[in-house]
């Protein structure tokens, strides 16, 4: 079998009796493009640091190839950062920048030449080897960042909120971008992000934190479509979560009542649960279908929700509906336009009825 | 009636201009003025147009005298860099409630005059002073340490008097510096030593120049301090210049002398000032 790149096992780190990092355990494979997600202050950036090497684990081992790395310096380590301001030299050129790590290892003279050009073609700034920092834009120093960093050809490249300081246009083609020079250079690059639309864009494996504990790893689709727990399912993407009681069980199906209605849910999960157990129940905006109160026969009716349009909001490819419930619950909606509904007329205040797919609800643990 | 921001500004402008023109433009006006007088001993100047006493101020004595001086500025300068730096660096490390501790203390002799401090300085450092006292029981001599009146003397007041004018400048600099700097060269694989000589002490060369500046200059015309702890054979520029005016009663060599060290100080930061420039404008090419 392959040696993992890096392995964090039990890792814990604490300030002042503060506990940012719990019991962290995380496997990286070669090559993987791998999001650190979460909120600010769940301990994201303090992992980052301490595989850098700027900040050392109060228990656990932190292994670079098979390697235990705690208390090995930053500079001794195969690992790179691109930081969250970039922290470019000032008084360098972009090319002195870029050839800062490699002059530091004593590169030959005309390697380190060749290799800071290729970098820069990489990042598609070999025209402006002369400029200074403060004569580039913020995209194109946040380009400078990550050529100074790949240049050493680290093992694995770390990447602190790398676009949190750009506008939102340019912060798509950096994502594509990143995405095209991490399978380029075939780096393992561990980004660290609070914005959910770029951690699923992005990455092979997504790691959800959430007050210094690992809530899931898995892939963007098993993040979204299948939420660990009710943090994970909150963060990531927008969420309506019903709170239910068990009300009886039989063959693996739940009998629960939300909104006003009664369900049959399948334990999809095979969670163990009981009869009089509080649940949730999750379901996306997207899997919510809303009909107009003429649109639907009578026995339809039995599993929809009567609910009064409270919010429309109109983004283009979608609406976005906010819905409340007889009973008094609020639910969000986004309809798509395609060839059933060209139209999606709603109004504030019009009566409609919602209905999920059977099926594609997630049971959570409350 | 309220005063608008435009007028604020105006008046505040308005004063320093007028502050500076009585108490800085107009001294060094008169100084220069006066050197194109001739001296006299019976007068202070003779009304008489002349270029003389910029002749004389070349002698040859004077121009050891201005070398030595300048030497000894020199001397002054690096060692209150060196000690300055370190300590204006760990102040800049230090947390934030530490750093006004600091700051105080520093500022605290400024609150007594620095020609009383001299003497103070003179009662460690004679031959029955404190410091010898603390050594000899210390056992670390058997005799009393010859401090006092030599140019050790004179270089222990100087550094004293003109350390916080170094330390001030650079801890300002070093404040402002961005440590994630730091990370990002021991990141890119920088030794402790490579990351402080490559990144942090080019990034607080202006910090480094204020300083150089601050002190350079009063190291050389600081009269004082030579005269009160370097006995008669510590003569410095400043005392030269002190004595034209107050010994040697010759005014306008004084006025001459003092022009003269004037543009050579101008002469130099505008020179600095040039290779400034143009190291910054290559990199645009």
């Amino acid at each position: 079998m392959k040696q993992p790149v890096l392995a964090l096992s039990t890792v814990s780190k604490a300030f002042d009796q503060e506990t940012i990092l719990d019991n962290v355990s995380l496997t990286v494979e070669a090559g993987e493009f791998i999001t650190i997600l979460g909120p600010s202050g769940c301990g994201k950036t303090t992992l980052l640091r301490l595989v850098a090497g700027f900040e050392q684990p109060t228990q656990g081992d932190i292994v670079i190839e098979g390697r235990v790395v705690n208390t090995v310096a930053p500079h001794k380590r195969r690992v790179n950062t691109v930081f969250q301001s970039y922290a470019l030299f000032p008084h360098m050129t972009v090319y002195d920048n870029v050839a800062f790590g490699l002059s530091c290892k004593n590169v030959p003279r005309n390697e380190i030449d060749r290799r800071v050009m290729d970098a820069l073609k990489s990042v598609r700034l070999d025209h402006f080897a002369t400029r200074k920092p403060d004569q580039l834009s913020g995209g194109q120093q946040q380009r400078v960042a990550i050529a100074r960093a790949v240049v050493n050809e680290p093992l694995v490249l770390l990447l602190d909120e790398p676009l949190s300081a750009l506008d939102y246009r340019l912060r798509l083609d950096m994502q594509l971008e990143l995405k095209r020079l991490q399978r380029q250079l075939g780096i393992t690059f561990i980004l660290v992000t609070h914005d959910q639309e770029e951690a699923l864009s992005i990455s092979d494996r997504v790691v959800v934190m959430h007050d210094g504990l690992v809530q899931q790893v898995g892939t963007p689709r098993q993040i979204y479509e299948t939420p660990a727990n009710l943090q994970v399912a909150r963060f990531v993407g927008a969420a309506n979560i019903f709170e239910a009681t068990i009300e009886g069980i039989v063959d693996q199906q739940l009998d629960v009542s939300f909104a006003g209605r009664s369900y049959r849910l399948k334990n999809k999960r095979s969670l163990a649960l009981q009869t009089g157990q509080a649940i949730s129940v999750l379901i996306r905006p997207e899997d919510f279908s809303v009909w107009d109160r003429t649109e639907v026969d009578s026995e339809e009716k039995a599993h929809m929700i009567p609910a009064v349009v409270e919010d429309v909001i109109y983004k283009g490819s979608t609406v976005d509906l906010r819905l409340r419930t007889e009973s008094g619950e609020l639910i969000q909606a986004s309809e798509f336009f395609d060839e059933d509904d060209e139209e999606l007329n709603y109004r504030v205040g019009e009566p409609v009825w919602a209905e999920f797919q059977l099926g594609w609800e997630e049971i959570l643990l409350s | 009636m309220k005063m608008s921001n435009r007028q604020f500004k105006i008046m505040a402008i308005g004063f320093i201009s007028v502050w500076m023109a009585i108490f800085a433009a107009l001294p060094l006006l008169l100084t220069f003025l006066l050197s194109l007088f001739k001296p006299s001993t019976t007068q202070v100047v003779v009304p008489h147009l002349t270029l003389h006493n910029y002749v004389d101020a070349f002698h040859y004595l004077y121009i050891r005298i201005f070398l030595h001086s300048m030497l000894w500025a020199v001397f002054t300068t690096v060692l209150c860099l060196v000690v300055a730096y370190p300590f204006a660096y760990a102040m800049a490390k230090m947390p934030s409630k530490y750093r006004a501790l600091s700051l105080l203390l520093i500022m605290v002799p400024f609150w007594t005059s620095s020609l009383i401090r001299t003497y103070a300085m003179m009662t460690i450092i004679k031959a029955k002073g404190l410091l010898n006292h603390c050594l000899i029981a210390l056992h670390i001599i058997h005799a009393p340490l010859q401090i006092l009146y030599t140019p050790v003397a004179v270089e222990i007041g100087l550094v004293y008097t003109l350390l916080p004018f170094m330390i001030l400048p650079l801890y300002a600099n070093l404040e402002k510096f961005d440590w994630r700097l730091v990370e990002a060269a021991r990141d890119l694989g920088a030794t402790p030593w490579t990351s402080f000589s490559k990144v942090v002490l080019p990034v607080s060369m202006p910090g480094i120049v204020s300083g150089v500046l601050l002190v350079f200059l009063p190291s050389i015309t600081l009269f004082y301090i030579p005269e009160v702890l370097g006995g008669a054979k510590s003569f410095l520029l400043g005392n030269l210049i002190k004595y034209q005016f107050l010994d040697g009663s010759n005014w306008p060599l004084g006025a001459a002398m003092s022009t003269l060290l004037l543009l050579f100080l101008l002469l130099m930061i505008g020179l600095y000032r040039l290779r400034h420039q143009r190291k910054n404008a290559g990199l645009f090419v």
